[in-house]
């Protein structure tokens, strides 16, 4: 008797950033090979996961990537809705599920929220901002679009290690904090170097006309920081860790202002 | 103009820091930076309180300004405030929620 049903092959690539192994498994050959792609020099070679997705694909539709993201939990389970995807990811369980089309934007969208939400735990947090390491420190550098990210980063010397021109990843690890590399990239459309260094200082970018550093009171420091972080969840305890977070990192990491024109002798003042 | 009663809403993150109120709301991750005098309104918001006797017990004295006036100012402050959902504001008075806005120190 002839089967009726074919096993469908499960295909799966461990996607790890910040140290954090993210397991996506799929049945379509061609949105594998477009994730080893995007997430080039981020893909993990280990087994273990700390979050676990099956992918559903659907038919492309008229959902709009710019509409405000949703995240909310309920029973300990997190949704996640955008125009463009929905996902649903239940922490204990290590598992969940992402429902897009075949495009990298939805996942790459999943994955930053899932991100904030286990560094929001972890006293770590996504920044808007590029960061590099130089002399083995790491670098960061803060501001809202057209504040100069991606100038800054396209200014960098040859000894500096790009990490992102656009979000940034921070965590704490004992009482250090720490810069990680990361795949989300911004008009530079570069992808960080998959490494890591203690974060030494945060700039906050404004365009001058000399190239300075100049000091930042404590609550400008954390006004701006706050106003750069990347949160998206509706939950009133997780709110409360990150914005406690802000606090104890601009205790901890020196913040200044950085005022340049766009010359590559800006990075003379930094490292 | 009737009374009005204003309390803080717990479901948010707030801190002060050089002066500065710097509030998080729980339910969008909107942040809020408060001047002095709304830094006031808001820290004095405790449900029992109606914004009138705030505004002449804490206002007027500390800002030297015009009862009439800071108490409208105050009142649209409030309503302001109460629409971005960090400040609850009643005809009657408000019971305590919890206590989560108490991080404002």
């Amino acid at each position: 008797m002839p089967e009726l049903a074919t096993e469908i092959e499960q295909l799966s690539l461990v996607i790890e950033i910040g140290g954090m192994p993210v397991r996506v498994n799929t049945s379509d050959p061609g949105f594998l090979a477009m994730l080893q792609n995007r997430y080039a020099g981020f893909i993990g070679a280990s087994d273990h996961a700390e979050v676990e997705f099956d992918i559903d694909l659907t038919r492309p539709k008229a959902g709009d990537p710019n509409a405000d993201v949703r995240v909310t939990q309920q029973s300990g389970r997190w949704s996640l809705e955008r125009g463009d995807f929905r996902a649903q990811w239940e922490p204990a369980a290590h598992r969940g599920w992402i429902r897009q089309s075949a495009n990298p934007y939805s996942i790459d969208a999943v994955l930053r929220i899932v991100h904030t939400l286990v560094l929001a735990r972890q006293g770590g947090f996504l920044l808007h901002s590029a960061s590099a390491i130089r002399n083995g420190k790491a670098f960061l550098f803060a501001g809202v679009s057209e504040a100069g990210k991606t100038t800054i980063s396209r200014l960098a010397p040859p000894d500096a290690t790009l990490l992102t021109d656009e979000i940034s990843y921070v965590r704490k690890l004992e009482d250090d904090y720490l810069a990680f590399g990361t795949p989300f990239t911004g008009e530079l459309a570069k992808v960080g170097e998959n490494v890591s260094a203690p974060i030494a200082a945060l700039y906050l970018l404004a365009k001058g006309s000399e190239n300075r550093i100049e000091p930042v009171a404590p609550a400008e420091a954390a006004r701006s920081l706050l106003a750069n972080l990347l949160f998206f969840a509706e939950d009133q305890e997780l709110v409360q860790q990150v914005f406690h977070h802000a606090f104890e990192f601009v205790k901890r990491v020196p913040v200044s202002r950085l005022a340049f024109v766009p010359d590559a002798r800006v990075w003379e003042l930094i490292g | 103009m009737s009374k009005l009663y204003i309390a803080r809403s717990p479901k948010l993150a707030a801190r002060v820091l050089d002066g500065e109120m710097m509030i998080m709301s729980g339910q969008d991750s909107t942040l809020f930076t408060l001047n002095k005098t709304a830094t006031v309104i808001w820290q004095a918001a405790d449900g029992k309180t109606t914004l009138e006797e705030i505004v002449e017990r804490r206002i007027v004295p500390e800002f030297e300004i015009d009862a009439d006036a800071a108490l409208q100012d105050a009142e649209t402050l409030a309503r302001e405030l109460a629409s971005h959902g960090i400040l609850q504001v009643s005809e009657e008075p408000i019971a305590p929620a919890n206590p989560a806005a108490g991080d404002a120190q």
